[in-house]
């Protein structure tokens, strides 16, 4: 595609960048990602991408905006109250730059619809709010061969890592399965700063971008912890598993499962 | 002996094992997940790994908010 004038004048700070430039904004218009959740991570990831010009942003979540999610969910609204966060997402997305296409998919991921949901984008995004859907997305990005883009929050911690599968571990190589139902807190027990998803999504949003362009080193093989309180960044490199039950050299998941539903209490 | 936990030189008491340590640390075995030199621990291994002076010792909490 040619740029306008306008798309010249917008990507202007992108374009004259080497390691970018028409090439790079190219590929990134032409990027189809996808984002598991329109929360705390969605929201910045989204808003970035959006941003940038990623030309199709999906944004998977079935929940609608709460009062107490605008502490932290930066494209949600007191106007946006009781909308769906899909939808909601896509009006600020949109409203930020109207060459992106924002598809929101007001569905939970399942063992059925996520292999079908994911197979038409470039990347995915874990934004999710609990474990259960944590494996899941691994797993089926696992299945398809589809770089993932990991974040998670808890109170002043992040982590943020990029799985290449089959050229890296996966999130199962780290955490071999889910921790026992009400054993790790959620944020809305345990709270969250607000501004933490913001530096973890940035994150996300970079290796998103950097995946897109090509260039640079991507997050794989590491763990990023951000300890927000300390103000320190730890990266721990995580090896790949041998005997991981779905990478590994004779998997043991063939095929998806759903967790029961006590796990989904995160 | 002394340890790099999380990256940082720890003092501890020898011949402690990964289970000792996350007691140590008042740390609930199934919030982490515990890497020793490079090497993922299996759950099942934690009463039986004991760690040498020098080990790095990376310790990664669950974490599941988004």
């Amino acid at each position: 595609m040619d740029f306008t004038e306008e798309q010249l004048k917008r990507y202007s700070r992108h374009i004259i960048l080497p390691e970018v430039g028409g090439k790079g904004q190219k590929k990134i218009s032409e990027a189809k990602v996808l984002l598991v959740g329109a929360g705390g991570l969605g929201c910045p990831v989204g808003y970035y991408l959006a941003a940038a010009g990623v030309g199709t942003i999906a944004m998977v979540d079935d929940d609608k905006v709460e009062l107490s999610n605008l502490q932290r969910q930066i494209a949600h609204s007191v106007k946006t109250l009781d909308v769906h966060k899909a939808d909601s997402a896509k009006q600020t997305f949109e409203a930020l730059n109207p060459d992106v296409n924002v598809i929101p998919i007001k569905e939970r991921l399942n063992s059925k619809n996520i292999l079908d949901l994911f197979r038409d984008y470039d990347i995915i995004v874990d934004g999710t709010d609990n474990f259960p859907t944590r494996y899941l997305i691994n797993d089926a990005c696992v299945m398809l061969k589809k770089p993932l883009v990991s974040g998670a929050i808890l109170r002043f911690e992040g982590q943020v890592t990029t799985i290449l599968p089959h050229d890296g571990p996966c999130y199962r190589c780290l955490f071999e399965e889910a921790p026992p139902p009400g054993l790790v807190p959620s944020c809305q027990e345990a709270g969250v700063l607000g501004v933490l998803p913001g530096v973890i999504g940035a994150l996300q949003a970079t290796e998103v971008l950097k995946l897109i362009i090509g260039k640079g080193t991507p997050l794989k093989g590491r763990l990023l912890i951000y300890d927000a309180l300390g103000v320190n960044f730890r990266k721990v490199k995580i090896p790949k598993n041998d005997d991981c039950a779905i990478c590994g050299k004779s998997p043991t998941i063939t095929e998806l499962t759903d967790l029961p539903e006590e796990y989904c209490s995160i | 002996m002394t340890l790099t936990l999380n990256g940082k030189k720890t003092d501890i008491q020898d011949d402690l094992t990964v289970e000792g340590l996350l007691g140590y640390l008042m740390i609930a075995p199934a919030r982490v997940a515990v890497e020793v030199n490079l090497s993922i621990i299996k759950k099942n291994d934690y009463h039986t790994c004991v760690l040498k002076d020098g080990d790095k010792v990376e310790i990664v909490n669950f974490v599941g908010g988004g």
